[in-house]
């Protein structure tokens, strides 16, 4: 063995920018925590955190311009990491952008909170930029660590630590048929390097059934992560139970992350016996759908119902997926981006609308809602249409594409089950409309001022689903030309 | 019987042995102390199979400090009190038959798997290739891991620490 | 010498497979725990139990190709089941400061 073979050159270390100024702004955090007393307003924390996360944004153009893998093939940068890493960005961004209010507000303002949401980044930012499947095992466990965390973070609130727990039990279940999947591969192909698994499976030389059970258990794993039917049992409890920028953040950005690895893995790795999974993933992704949106119809808790409607939203992802090629995952990309956006501008107006111990989570509570706050109705609204579908909003095109895609793929019969389950999802949504603006408020108490934070949030994912809905090009164009993977 | 034979089928005895009376015991402790047994069964195993730093380490990390830390939880919410309540699920039947099946199929599918031939391994010590191969081709995920023990270090502290 | 057992120890005769068969069945032992344990800290054991399976087919696969990497995902899995460990039971203890009990199906607070 050659010592200087192994020596990271200065390009490694660009690869991995985004990450490394995520992990040594999270550091920082940790000893100015420290440092600063404990009774002190710990909002500068946050702001500090959200200058991180700008940073780390900055950097993900400078790790795509010094394209390839790094650190002996552990990482690579390519257009679809730095595509998802900068999703997952934002959804920090924003999570970070509505908590430091909300943390005041529930008296639990510490510094910990932002540097777990730094970690987590850093761990989401791993998982979309690998290339091997030991740094995918770690990434999604810093990621997964530290959104256990999260979840139970306000530890004297029942709901809360009941969510963390649930969240903690079946994921560290779900991480453990992942891995063992993992071994399997590793025993049929004797690599865990993606694209060595590929080039070992395609040579035929191992057994291809046994491959194939790998791939099935690394399937239930993911299915678990990106809360697939019939492995989503958990979303509701979590979403529900979790504080709600934590809600919106899990929602969005970690789920984004385990479609990024569900992607690279099975379009990079498994793509020899596409065929023998495809109707899998079909009946998964039925069954996704199905599942979110019929279960979304009867909730009265709203953060319970977004959890629902994020699980159907998986589900059409996973039509995308199913397609199995690089106009489906363009779709993905465009869809997930978009979802983002969307999800997390409703999770941002439930944070404000929740109020002190969110003691105001039902659509009940959202009764006049259009003559209290117009302006937080308003923009809720723009969210809510984009969810649904209605043209004009992102949502629209990304539905749009990942159906078109599906039938370009000859998928009719789960193209139309889908259109049917988003006229179904229409149904819940209006609700919520119907609620905030056909009737009267049923207190009449003075609102409280919507916090800066929460605001620069809404505005920005209303404009951003706004902009998409009517230039889809300025994504689309980037994720179609993204959506190969190194091969 | 050759003598790897015996020890093979001793520290499977261990193994499966302790992994039963794990999820059948009603004693949250007694749970614990057979989970430790089918730990030393499998680091046993690893030793069959050339793997002494794992060995170690399974001891050392597993039983030395995982389980310890399980045993410490459990004195500390005083477990045993609620040992009368129901312990398991109604329709466990149910769920050991699904699991027994799926373990089944899984055992037929490694039996009749054709492995190649074992190649030998490099003739060093287990620890030095173990730390040349860690700290050369997978620098990345160690380091990467020491940020995962951080975050599980700030986690662990924020949820358990008494209350301000 | 380089391993603590001698090579006259080593003829071979259990095949690799049977280590396999073990980690099977170790890892449907595990799960089938997990689903129907009722107490929150037994029901983790039995994470703990699957991953060990999971360990003992890396080790093996290790051993069979003569490469040491499988037992470096081995010594991965370990360290990240210490650090879920730490942070899974500081979660159970504020399960049990804020409910007083760790069995499952008594914390449903969470429903609609």
């Amino acid at each position: 063995m050659n010592p200087a073979a192994f020596y990271p050159t200065a390009t490694d270390y660009l690869r991995f920018l985004p990450e490394l100024i995520l992990t040594i702004g999270g550091v920082l955090l940790l000893v100015l925590e420290a440092l600063t007393g404990d009774n002190k307003d710990k909002s500068s924390l946050g702001y500090l955190a959200i200058a991180v996360v700008l940073g780390a944004m900055f950097a993900v153009p400078v790790a795509l311009a010094n394209p390839g893998t790094s650190f002996n093939g552990m990482i690579v940068s390519d257009g679809f990491a730095a595509f998802f890493r900068m999703v997952t960005l934002l959804v920090g961004l924003f999570t970070l952008l509505c908590s430091t209010s909300y943390l005041s507000r529930e008296k639990a303002n510490t510094g910990e909170f932002y540097l777990l949401v730094l970690f987590s980044l850093a761990g989401q930012g791993i998982m979309a930029a690998s290339n091997e499947l030991i740094m995918v095992f770690l990434g999604l466990e810093i990621a997964s660590i530290s959104s256990y965390v999260l979840a139970g973070f306000l530890r004297d609130d029942k709901r809360g630590s009941e969510a963390a727990l649930k969240y903690f039990l079946l994921g560290s279940f779900a991480t453990a048929f992942l891995l063992y999947g993992i071994s399997w591969i590793y025993g049929v192909t004797g690599a865990t390097n993606l694209v060595a698994i590929r080039e070992s499976l395609a040579a035929g030389t191992s057994g291809n059934s046994m491959a194939v059970a790998a791939a099935a258990l690394m399937l239930i794993g993911l299915a678990f992560k990106v809360s697939a039917a019939p492995f989503q049992a958990w979303a509701p409890d979590v979403y529900q139970g979790a504080p709600a920028p934590v809600s919106g953040f899990l929602s969005a950005g970690p789920k984004a992350a385990a479609f990024a690895i569900f992607l690279r893995i099975f379009q990079t790795s498994f793509e020899s016996f596409s065929s023998r999974y495809e109707p899998v993933l079909w009946i998964l992704a039925l069954a996704t759908m199905l599942v979110g949106n019929f279960s979304a119809l009867w909730q009265s808790n709203v953060k319970r119902m977004l959890a629902y409607s994020s699980i159907a939203h998986a589900g059409y992802v996973l039509v995308a997926v199913t397609t199995n090629s690089n106009v489906g995952t363009a779709a993905a990309m465009f869809y997930l981006a978009a979802y983002a956006l969307m999800n997390f501008g409703a999770f941002a107006a439930v944070t404000h609308l929740a109020g002190r111990g969110e003691s105001h989570v039902t659509i009940d509570d959202l009764k006049g809602l259009a003559s209290k706050q117009p302006v937080v109705a308003g923009l809720l609204t723009v969210c809510l249409l984009s969810l649904t579908g209605v043209p004009l909003t992102a949502g629209f095109f990304g539905k749009f594409y990942i159906f078109k895609a599906a039938i370009d793929n000859h998928l009719y019969w789960l193209s139309a089950l889908g259109l049917l389950n988003s006229a179904i999802a229409a149904y819940y949504y209006l609700r919520i409309l119907a609620a905030m603006y056909m009737h009267e408020p049923k207190t009449t108490d003075h609102p409280e001022p919507v916090p800066g934070g929460i605001q620069l949030t809404m505005w920005f994912s209303a404009a951003g689903i706004l902009t998409l809905g009517v230039f889809p090009g300025l994504v689309l164009d980037y994720a179609n030309r993204f959506a190969t993977f190194v091969k | 019987m050759t003598l790897e034979a015996f020890f093979f089928y001793a520290f499977t005895t261990l193994a499966l042995g302790g992994a039963t009376l794990a999820i059948t015991r009603r004693s949250a402790v007694h749970a614990a102390i057979s989970l430790m047994v089918s730990l030393l069964g499998v680091a046993g195993l690893y030793l069959l199979l050339n793997a002494e730093f794992l060995f170690v380490s399974q001891i050392i990390l597993y039983i030395g400090g995982i389980l310890l830390l399980f045993l410490f939880v459990i004195m500390l919410v005083n477990l045993d009190a609620g040992r009368g309540l129901r312990q398991f699920h109604q329709r466990w039947p149910l769920g050991a038959a699904v699991t027994a099946i799926a373990g089944v199929a899984f055992a037929i599918l490694w039996s009749r798997a054709k492995l190649p031939p074992s190649q030998t391994m490099p003739d060093v010590g287990n620890v030095e290739l173990v730390a040349d191969t860690l700290l050369q081709d997978y620098l990345v995920p160690f380091e990467v891991v020491s940020l995962l023990l951080l975050v599980a270090v700030v986690g662990s502290v924020l949820l358990a620490r008494k209350r301000a | 010498m380089t391993h603590l057992l001698p090579p006259e120890f080593f003829t071979a005769t259990v095949p690799l497979n049977a280590y396999l068969i073990l980690s099977a069945i170790l890892f449907a032992i595990g799960a089938c725990g997990f689903m129907f344990r009722k107490n929150i800290i037994t029901i983790y054991m039995c994470i703990e139990l699957m991953l060990n399976a999971v360990n003992l087919s890396f080790v093996t696969f290790s051993y069979q190709f003569g490469k040491v990497d499988g037992q470096i995902y081995s010594f991965f899995v370990m360290v990240v089941a210490a650090a879920e460990a730490a942070v899974g039971l500081a979660i159970i203890l504020t399960i049990f400061r804020n409910r007083g009990t760790l069995q499952i199906d008594e914390i449903d607070t969470l429903k609609n």
